[in-house]
């Protein structure tokens, strides 16, 4: 076969395309930098370069949005998030998954849990702001429960999807040597699911990371904010100035592009295994 | 008789390992969706006591106006986002792939909607909606864009299907993506002998090829549009007059706030029900598809 040559029509398309999404970021950072003098009337004064490149902004938006600490919070919750989710639904996903086949009541147990993937949380939200303020959860560990909860039939799935690569020799040679199951498990099968780790790793981060309904109804007032929900704050007291609210998006924005460049190919080919094996 | 023994042990292991996790999962998922459907049948207002009503609240939710609006909104929006979404990404993914230069890079831009935050991109595009865009069509002078889509009743939606749409793409090109790849370069060659054109091509041996990954983004795509709510918070609240209030957003908003917890519930159930009749559907046809070629 002929070795195709490179088709610089649909690069050159592709290239104008990345406009409509480049667009939006450019004209964040670029608002974030200006001085509300500065945005006159026209298009041009709004798109054109700061006078200045000032901080002064990203300071304020900083001070005003309690920025370090919803970041904090953020953070916490996502990263408590992932590590749960990989000790618990790995446990979950291999107990099933190697048990589904000839256990009835493991494969009914496959399906109850699978299907709370259609369980839209708009259902599930009036009665479990109720229950987690009455059990004492409406803070962070109770977010943090709930998406665990939220996110096991997806990585449930998952799991249950990669074992099936992975044969019964590897534990039964482990058991044959004295291990227990458990041990078996976490000394042999868990680090085996590298592959799915990082997969369910991403996945649940870039849920998690944006959500913003769960954290708006669970947190009660004194249990602070997280990223996205210190901006909806921010948009309801200080919306009218633009270049302070562009500051707080694009600091708001920053922890995961940051995570998107340093892993860029990671988290394409976690999204995609995901998808492809779901 | 050593062997029953220790298979016992094993069963018994992996029930201790499972139970706490299936109660957890009981407790926060299935517990909450029967208490809904419990309280659907009252007239609780989220305090204070309350009334068995009955299916009151059902026979009220068919007759509700703003019920009606909202389940022709979040329609109207999740089928034209599903099928512009699809369109736009099989064509993206098509391009990706084919031999282009700086590939990984233009792949990395096009993906980079999907990993910014649905409420923060809601105020991003509000911004272009109210200034910029109206700024544009002031400085050439055309009419309709010198007013904000947001503003407007009957064009809102399309507003916010706009956003909606941008940052679906970016996923269901990349699951396009590693679907193409999976067809094996021979059938292409076989096509290129047969003397088949570009779309021929396309129509019968991509698109048939690529059919498990058009059955997966139009399940994902249409039930991620059905519960669309972040973006109608940053960008129109619901408004102008309630013309792009999405079933989550109002049972969000008269649930928690407006007194109708036991009324919404009946709206929340409802909108479960839709959505497992919407995805079990999907599946069942694109099945059949499947099985067809």
């Amino acid at each position: 076969m002929k070795k195709r040559t490179t088709n610089y029509m649909i690069t050159l398309l592709l290239v104008l395309g990345c406009i409509t999404v480049l667009f939006p970021l450019y004209m964040t950072i670029i608002i974030a930098f200006k001085q509300p003098a500065e945005m006159t009337n026209d298009i041009g004064g709004v798109l054109a370069f700061p006078s200045s490149w000032s901080l002064a902004n990203f300071a304020e938006a900083i001070r005003v949005t309690d920025f370090w600490h919803s970041l904090f919070n953020s953070l916490i919750i996502t990263v408590a998030t992932i590590v749960l989710s990989i000790l618990i639904h790995s446990v979950a996903g291999y107990v099933i998954g190697r048990n589904m086949m000839e256990k009835k009541s493991y494969k009914f147990l496959y399906f109850y849990i699978v299907s709370g993937m259609f369980v839209p949380f708009a259902i599930l939200m009036m009665p479990l702001v109720k229950q987690t303020s009455e059990m004492g959860l409406d803070n962070r560990i109770g977010v943090i429960l709930l998406y665990i909860v939220f996110y096991m039939p997806m990585n449930v799935m998952l799991y249950s999807g990669y074992l099936k690569n992975i044969p019964l020799a590897m534990e039964e040679a482990a058991e044959m040597d004295g291990a227990s199951t458990w041990t078996a498990y976490w000394k042999v099968l868990f680090p085996m699911m590298a592959p799915m780790h990082a997969t369910v790793a991403i996945l649940t981060a870039l849920g998690t990371w944006n959500d913003v309904m769960t954290p708006l109804v669970i947190l009660s007032g004194d249990s602070g904010t997280t990223l996205p929900l210190a901006q909806l704050n921010f948009q309801t007291q200080f919306g009218t100035n633009y270049n302070l609210a562009f500051a707080s998006y694009l600091l708001a924005l920053i922890p995961i592009l940051i995570f998107y460049i340093i892993c860029q190919k990671q988290i394409i080919n976690g999204v995609a295994n995901g998808a492809v094996k779901g | 008789m050593k062997k029953r023994k220790s298979m016992n042990h094993k069963d018994r292991t992996f029930l201790l390992m499972i139970l706490p996790i299936v109660a957890i999962f009981f407790l926060f998922n299935t517990l909450p969706l029967i208490r809904g459907a419990v309280y659907s049948f009252t007239n609780y207002k989220g305090y204070g006591s309350y009334d068995w009503v009955g299916i009151r609240n059902y026979i009220d939710l068919f007759t509700d106006i703003r019920v009606g609006k909202s389940y022709l909104f979040t329609f109207k929006y999740a089928v034209s986002g599903m099928i512009l979404v699809n369109v736009i990404s099989i064509m993206l993914a098509l391009a990706l792939t084919a031999k282009i230069r700086i590939k990984s890079t233009l792949r990395g831009i096009y993906f980079l909607p999907n990993i910014l935050g649905g409420l923060i991109v809601g105020y991003i595009f509000s911004f272009i909606f109210t200034y910029i865009i109206p700024s544009i069509g002031t400085a050439l002078n055309i009419g309709w864009m010198q007013n904000s889509i947001l503003a407007s009743e009957r064009y809102a939606w399309i507003g916010v299907l706009i956003v909606g749409v941008w940052q679906a793409v970016a996923m269901n090109t990349i699951i396009y993506i590693s679907g193409l790849q999976t067809i094996p370069a021979e059938i292409y060659e076989a096509g290129m002998i047969d003397g088949a054109g570009a779309w021929k091509t396309f129509s019968s041996l991509t698109l048939p090829m690529l059919m498990p990954f058009v059955s997966i983004n139009l399940v994902v795509s249409t039930k991620n549009m059905l519960m669309v709510f972040d973006q109608i918070v940053s960008l129109t609240k619901g408004g102008p007059a309630q013309s792009t209030e999405s079933i989550s957003y109002l049972i969000y908003r008269n649930g928690m706030g407006g007194g109708q917890f036991g009324f919404q519930s009946a709206n929340a159930v409802i909108f479960f029900i839709v959505i497992v009749a919407i995805s079990l559907c999907q599946m069942w046809m694109t099945n059949k598809r499947e099985e067809q070629l």
